[in-house]
């Protein structure tokens, strides 16, 4: 057990620091100079050092790599005229275009990327593990043509076409909810859940069917066991046998799944959050892009690789723990 | 023979194939279509907006403009889809090549090759698919000049970021295959390693991995969409279905039209795709029956 956990936290820092060097590794190959682009019109020559000092882009790339590293875990010093000023540990940087702490621009982001993946998954289990348990009890054989329909659309449709169907629907046409703008949760609950329905419903759309699917499978796998059989001779009552035995037996590759997919919805939530025009991490990353904000980039990098990690790592671990036939090598 | 057979007598399976038929030929064809049409994709027609509604076209559909015109611009509406076709499936098909000539090289060689070879190509493999894709990829085309031809990019930065699923495929099936018997044979006999690979394992391959080609097809095409949708893909004036809904959204309060086009055309593709991919899978793997029916 203790072997494997330090071979996966071995592995993810691999990771980790493989994706760090590939992004410090892109912006370099870039055609543009960020400190020029700082420096701005009538720049000296006296002055882009200085800029590129303030920057920490004047040290060679692997010194500055090295530099980025040792201000991660130690924090780090930047030259700000003629002054120093201290970026405590855990320290990404200064954002090139605003000036602000990497690690504030982060965390002032996060709440609604959190919000937006965290909603969309409890949306998304509701309805798939109902819909999915129905199905699979063939108690509609309509719900039977839906869930497949869904499968099937949820392979074949992108979140941000499915937004614009709904932001067309309701926003548009029926005018029953505003333009989603986000209200923090601590300020207005209800208005925060308001404004973030429909990116729920449009991530809920093709992340259910999964769920569904599973949900489905496995029901109609743990229903046709001995077990089950046995019970039933038994006369235990038909809703006892599906809560206590087909649901479990089904609900088991939902849990590592639901780890996985709140990360990767907080990776891709990019596209969403565009869509919707919520100020989260992944609209972060697009504007810092354009900006050629090298150490934004390569924050929202980290954080997101940081969480696809962690969260596989934990999904294996309640793997283990859910299922006891599991062993962890 | 039996298994055409089979698929044929899938409806779903036909319907997807007709439509996605329909697409690659539209496709294939863009030029012929928008010469027919008397359009093409470049041209403005400020003539058709109402400047007064701050360019929102004057007409829908005429007898000129199949599909109307563009907001805005007032470029064809038909000749952008026609030609955004083009782009799309064309950007989806090469990243499909190249990912599957990488993920089948890489799978292969970790299948046959020793222990150590094995390590580094499965811990390769593992990093790619633990990457969070998109991010890296908004990154990657973000900074790369912007004199590059777009299309062509895309398709290679979709493959080099998402071969991990085909290499741990073919890996897994060439793990299998080389312990059958007519690989051994082939191996006492006194084949190298390439042979083996080239004679004995590949053919094995083919069903397996081209199923699971089937369903990355269209994953592409909502990645190449998604990105253009974000900006960073393809840029007007080249269309690209995904780029055309990244305009639309400025317009879809005044237009709906313009997102309905590229956004119904879009869906109705992928769906085709989807259910093709679905039928092979169907036939090729008995067990998947009860799961998608």
């Amino acid at each position: 057990m203790t072997g494997y956990l330090l071979r996966r936290v071995g592995g993810a820092i691999v990771v980790l620091l493989g994706l760090s060097i590939i992004v410090y590794a892109l912006f370099y190959l870039a055609p543009k100079d960020p400190a020029i682009l700082t420096c701005g019109k009538g720049c000296t020559p006296d002055r882009l050092a200085d800029v590129r000092a303030a920057m920490g882009l004047d040290a060679s790339p692997p010194a500055q790599y090295w530099e980025f590293l040792r201000g991660l875990f130690l924090g780090r010093d930047f030259p700000a005229g003629p002054d120093v000023r201290h970026c405590p540990a855990p320290c990404l940087g200064y954002s090139f275009e605003t000036d602000q702490p990497v690690t504030k621009l982060l965390a002032d982001r996060l709440p609604v990327s959190a919000s937006l993946a965290i909603g969309a998954e409890i949306l998304s289990l509701a309805v798939g593990i109902g819909a999915g348990l129905l199905s699979g009890l063939r108690r509609f054989r309509i719900l039977d043509r839906i869930v497949n329909g869904l499968i099937l659309a949820g392979y074949a449709v992108p979140v941000f076409l499915v937004g614009l169907f709904l932001l067309l629907l309701f926003c548009v046409r029926l005018q029953w909810l505003p333009f989603p703008t986000y209200v923090p949760f601590t300020t207005d609950p209800a208005a925060w859940a308001e404004n973030l329905i429909l990116p729920w419903i449009a991530l809920a759309v093709i992340q259910s069917a999964a769920y569904a699917r599973l949900t489905r499978a496995g029901v109609q796998e743990s229903l046709a066991e001995d077990h089950v059989r046995t019970a039933r001779a038994y006369g235990i009552p038909e809703g006892r046998i599906v809560r206590t035995r087909a649901l479990r037996g089904a609900l088991v590759p939902l849990v590592t799944l639901t780890a996985i997919d709140l990360a990767a919805i907080m990776a891709s939530a990019v596209l969403t959050e565009t869509m919707f025009g919520l100020p989260g991490v992944g609209q972060l990353l697009v504007g810092a892009v354009n900006q050629i904000d090298l150490p934004v980039v390569v924050g929202v990098t980290l954080l997101t690789g940081f969480l696809v990690v962690v969260a596989n790592a934990v999904a294996d671990l309640l793997y283990a723990a859910v299922d006891p036939r599991v062993q962890l090598r | 023979m039996t298994l055409f057979r089979r698929l044929l007598d899938d409806r779903a399976f036909l319907a997807g194939a007709v439509i996605a038929g329909v697409m690659v030929l539209v496709a294939l064809f863009a030029p012929l279509l928008t010469a027919l049409a008397g359009q093409d994709p470049t041209t403005f027609h400020p003539e058709l907006l109402d400047s007064a509604r701050g360019g929102v076209p004057l007409h829908g559909i005429t007898a000129d403009h199949w599909l109307g015109v563009e907001p805005g611009t007032g470029r064809d509406l038909f000749a952008r889809v026609v030609y955004g076709a083009r782009v799309s499936l064309g950007v989806a098909v090469s990243a499909l090549a190249l990912q599957l000539l990488i993920g089948v090289g890489i799978g292969v060689a970790a299948g046959l090759g020793g222990r150590y070879t094995d390590a580094v190509l499965s811990r390769l493999t593992d990093l790619t698919l633990a990457f969070p894709l998109l991010v890296l990829a908004i990154a990657l085309l973000a900074i790369v000049p912007q004199s590059w031809p777009r299309p062509a990019l895309l398709a290679v930065v979709i493959a080099l970021l998402g071969w991990g699923g085909t290499a741990r495929i073919a890996r897994g099936e060439t793990l299998s295959l080389k312990t059958r018997d007519y690989v051994s044979a082939a191996r006492v006999s006194g084949a190298g390693t390439l042979l083996v690979a080239r004679r004995e394992i590949l053919p094995g391959l083919a069903a397996p991995v081209l199923t699971y080609a089937a369903l990355i097809l269209p994953s592409n095409m909502i990645t190449e969409a998604g990105l253009s949708f974000l900006g960073v893909g393809v840029r007007p004036p080249t269309p690209s279905w995904g780029q055309m809904l990244s305009s639309a959204t400025t317009w879809f309060r005044a237009d709906p039209m313009y997102v309905f086009v590229p956004g119904a055309l879009l869906f109705v593709t992928l769906l085709a795709f989807v259910l093709v991919a679905n039928g092979v899978r169907r036939v090729v793997d008995p067990r998947q029956r009860e799961v998608l029916r």
